[in-house]
């Protein structure tokens, strides 16, 4: 399928089932029981599963396939969402352009930044990005405040012209951002019993988008110059010795991962019309590399598992509090359940970044090809069983 | 045995019939039956707290979060009622908000726009929060006040203090009951120019974002107005923990006056390092040097220890205010959590009683309703006076208090004492000021 062989195609198959399927898949327990704090098919969270996953992606194919470590990537996440903001707010309200504008704009970025940077190697260049996307940061904070809006982050105002849209709506407020007319915060909503689905244009927008994110990947990951990269991981030195210069395939890779994180700061912006310069600080840097590493790096599919996972936790560890939890272990006596409350309190609210490392150091330790290293564990667990079952027969005496 | 015959396709074609015979009652009615955003229809509301948990205000999130527990306590009719029995308003019966019992998430902005908005994202779509009320940065509140006038909730601003929240970015779904960086200025400025003279030359030091920008230039026209001048004016980036190479270039010039526009860690910082440069003991043209803090709070006080003894600044509100509000509200959470409430906590807690009580007088939660009820409405007994939450901008008028960081504190949260209560015609501005012009407040959303 589209010149995928028999297993790839299997692989975005199933991604493209997982992502359709999403509202379904994510929202496993009823409204209103107590699990339903765990519930996370809401239109932003999906939303941002899938456009860190294309964040993600686009960071392993630099990370994955030529060892290069950036550690400035949020910098063209950044750039992507002013660049995205200052569309919305000069031309029209249609994410086309915005989305196309951050794709070029970080692209440009990514080649400067890139053509510096990728004179070294190994350490250097990590420290050269980082110094890069800091310096960016820095820079979005404060310096360049006319066009970043600083600390308070580029947002939509009434007084903005909008040449091809219109500045207000009829009823006086600002227009929302919307795909031809199609209105992207639009929510469909879907009762079933006791389950509430919600069918969002604008995550069913970043999905399609993140699958073609995906196949361009896989397409990258398969071809003789993805075969080039993964060559300069193997050893630069012996690809410089056979006369390849091997610095015009990492610069492509590097600007195409850029432009990867720019589409991916696109999209934040045409979800929520607002670009903040913490996008770009070094922690976003590094929540890409653990999203990576998370995952399993080198892999396809793990990235997009790995930027799932750190999102979920952000997003739903962080909302539980104590009334929650004394709300779960209201059925024990209650010396004992405050006394539960008690331990797990550092681990959950505030304390999420708590769990989420302790998580990570786990994976890290057992399974140092990340999450795709325990589902390949699994499955071959499974097939062992499997394997069992189908030999069960044979051995069985006929009667 | 008897044999059922289950088939791989009859059993999809039933499940397929099913599934569409329990959508079919609720597909076409679904997206339209609620007539505002998050319509409570059953026998709880939930409000959503948006508060830091983490980073550089975590104590003062951590505060607020508390004040918003107990507020949620005395709106379902638990606890001693608090500042509800002194609410000159008596629409609020202590049964919940409209009869339905007050339930609330609460989640952490960690002091950044894009995780505030992440969050308070959540708490509209997934838990289905019919007003969002938090922050303890203008940046964070100006931003999450964006997403609920897009999302069409109520949003009741915490802690902020830049003139944009109710100027430039003010929005119609939008309230905010703390004071600002032009009423700090306009009360400070009296007592400054009384205490220190009218000829002295200040220098500022300020915090580089929109509450640092609003704070410098409001105080910097009110002492200007009283004849000061102004040496110089810096900006210090938010993430800076040592100000020394901020400081020396002080020493040079000839002012006599650092005002420091700074808030949280950076002013516990800065005040800490302009004293040990012996600011404090400096001689400048015959007169002594000043330090002044246009923003105070108990919590940042606290941090900078013996350093803020003798320091001029303002605040929203004190513990130690002695009329019926203040000490309802002091004794109810000192009753709760052993020690006296901030003026964080002081003023969500208001906002959560006021938008309870807008609901209750409106008779409904659409945020149309509540925008109108809130509007011009004129309440005492909350602690600060009479106090009016304009309609032309929705900010709320009232007496600000000029503080002083104690010389003899009797306990680590004695620290601030009340140098004056400026009245409220004295700090209230016109709604097309300069500094506050620019914005819109658009048309009420109710999404």
């Amino acid at each position: 399928m589209f010149g995928l062989d028999k297993k790839d195609s299997t692989l975005l198959l199933i991604v493209a089932v997982l992502t359709m399927f999403a509202p379904f898949i994510l929202n496993p327990f009823p409204e209103g029981s107590a699990l339903a704090q765990f519930n996370a098919g809401y239109p932003d969270l999906m939303q941002r599963f899938v456009i860190f996953g294309i964040f993600a992606i686009g960071f392993n194919i630099l990370f994955g396939l030529t060892g290069y470590l950036s550690f400035g990537h949020a910098a063209f996440l950044g750039v992507g969402s002013y660049a995205a903001v200052w569309m919305f707010k000069l031309l029209s309200m249609n994410v086309i352009p915005a989305i196309f504008l951050a794709i070029v704009v970080s692209g440009l970025f990514a080649l400067l930044i890139g053509f510096i940077s990728l004179r070294r190697s190994g350490i250097y260049f990590s420290i050269l990005t980082l110094a890069f996307a800091q310096m960016m940061f820095a820079l979005a904070y404060s310096v360049l405040t006319p066009i970043t809006n600083g600390e308070t982050g580029l947002q939509l105002t009434l007084n903005d012209p909008r040449v091809l849209g219109q500045s207000a709506t009829a009823d006086g407020s600002i227009p929302v951002t919307s795909l031809f007319g199609m209105e992207m915060r639009q929510t469909f909503q879907l009762d079933m019993g006791a389950w509430l689905f919600q069918f969002n244009v604008g995550y069913y927008f970043s999905a399609v988008i993140m699958l073609i994110a995906f196949f361009i990947a896989i397409r990258i990951f398969r071809s003789p110059f993805g075969m080039m990269l993964r060559a300069v991981k193997s050893n630069q030195q012996r690809v410089n010795y056979t006369g390849l210069n091997a610095r015009p395939y990492t610069l492509a890779a590097f600007v195409i991962s850029g432009m990867y994180a720019g589409l991916a700061g696109g999209l934040l912006a045409s979800m929520d019309p607002l670009a903040g310069a913490e996008r770009m600080q070094w922690t976003a840097s590094g929540e890409v590399v653990l999203m990576t590493i998370l995952g399993g790096a080198g892999t396809l599919i793990g990235p997009v598992l790995g930027a799932g996972f750190i999102k979920y936790f952000e997003n739903i560890f962080s909302k539980i509090n104590d009334n929650v939890l004394h709300e779960w272990f209201a059925f024990l006596p209650d010396g004992l359940e405050n006394f539960v409350v008690f331990v797990m309190h550092p681990f959950i609210g505030k304390g999420w970044n708590l769990t989420l490392g302790i998580l990570f150091m786990l994976v890290v330790i057992f399974l140092p090809g990340g999450l795709v290293e325990g589902g390949q564990r699994i499955a071959k667990l499974f097939r062992k069983g499997k394997a069992k079952d189908s030999a069960k027969p044979t051995t069985k005496p006929a009667e | 045995m008897s044999k059922t015959n289950m088939t791989r396709r009859g059993v999809l074609k039933t499940g397929a019939v099913a599934g569409a015979g329990v959508a079919l009652p609720t597909i076409f009615t679904a997206s339209s039956a609620a007539a505002y955003m998050n319509e409570p229809t059953g026998g709880s509301v939930t409000l959503g707290f948006n508060v830091p948990q983490t980073g550089p205000y975590a104590d003062e999130g951590a505060d607020e979060l508390r004040a918003y527990e107990l507020a949620v306590e005395h709106l379902n009719g638990g606890g001693d009622g608090g500042m509800m029995n002194t609410f000159s308003s008596k629409a609020l019966k202590g049964n919940g908000i409209l009869g339905k019992k007050v339930e609330y998430v609460s989640g952490d902005t960690q002091t950044k726009s894009d995780a505030a908005r992440a969050s308070a994202k959540s708490m509209i779509e997934k838990d289905g929060a019919i007003m969002i009320t938090g922050g303890s940065s203008s940046g964070v509140a100006i931003a999450v006040q964006g997403l609920c006038q897009e999302a069409g909730v109520i949003f009741m601003a915490g802690l902020t203090h830049s003139n944009d929240t109710t100027g430039k970015d003010k929005k119609a779904n939008g309230f905010r009951h703390f004071f600002n960086a032009y009423m700090s200025g306009a009360a400070l400025a009296p007592v400054l120019a009384a205490r220190y003279g009218k000829d002295r030359k200040a220098y500022h030091l300020t915090a580089d974002y929109t509450w640092g920008w609003t704070q410098e230039e409001s105080i910097k026209a009110a002492t200007e107005a009283l004849g000061w001048t102004t040496v110089n004016t810096v900006k210090t980036p938010l993430s800076q923990t040592d100000f020394s190479s901020y400081i020396t270039p002080v020493l040079q010039t000839d002012a006599d006056v650092l005002i420091l526009n700074h808030y949280g860690g950076n002013m516990v910082n800065s005040l800490t390092n302009a004293v040990q440069f012996g600011l404090r003991e400096k001689q400048v043209n015959g007169k002594n040097f000043e330090i002044v803090v246009p923003l105070f709070s108990r919590l940042m006080a606290r941090g900078a220890g013996e350093n803020i003894k003798g320091i001029l600044g303002s605040t929203n509100w004190h513990w130690s205010l002695q009329d019926e509000g203040s000490k309802a509200f002091v004794k109810s959470f000192g009753t709760k959590y052993g020690f006296p409430p901030s003026q964080a906590a002081h003023t969500v807690y208001c906002q959560t009683l006021l938008y309870a009580d807008a609901a209750e007088r409106a008779g409904t939660f659409n945020p149309c309703g509540i925008g109108e009820a809130l509007e011009g409405f004129e309440f005492d007994g909350l602690g600060n006076g009479k106090t009016l939450y304009r309609a032309d901008d929705h900010q709320c008028f009232k007496d600000v208090l000029v503080v002083k960081g104690k010389e003899n504190p009797t306990s680590e949260f004695d620290i601030l004492e009340v140098v004056e209560v400026t009245p409220v015609e004295q700090v209230t501005y016109a709604p097309d000021h300069p500094m506050f012009a620019g914005g819109n407040l658009g048309t009420c959303n109710p999404g």
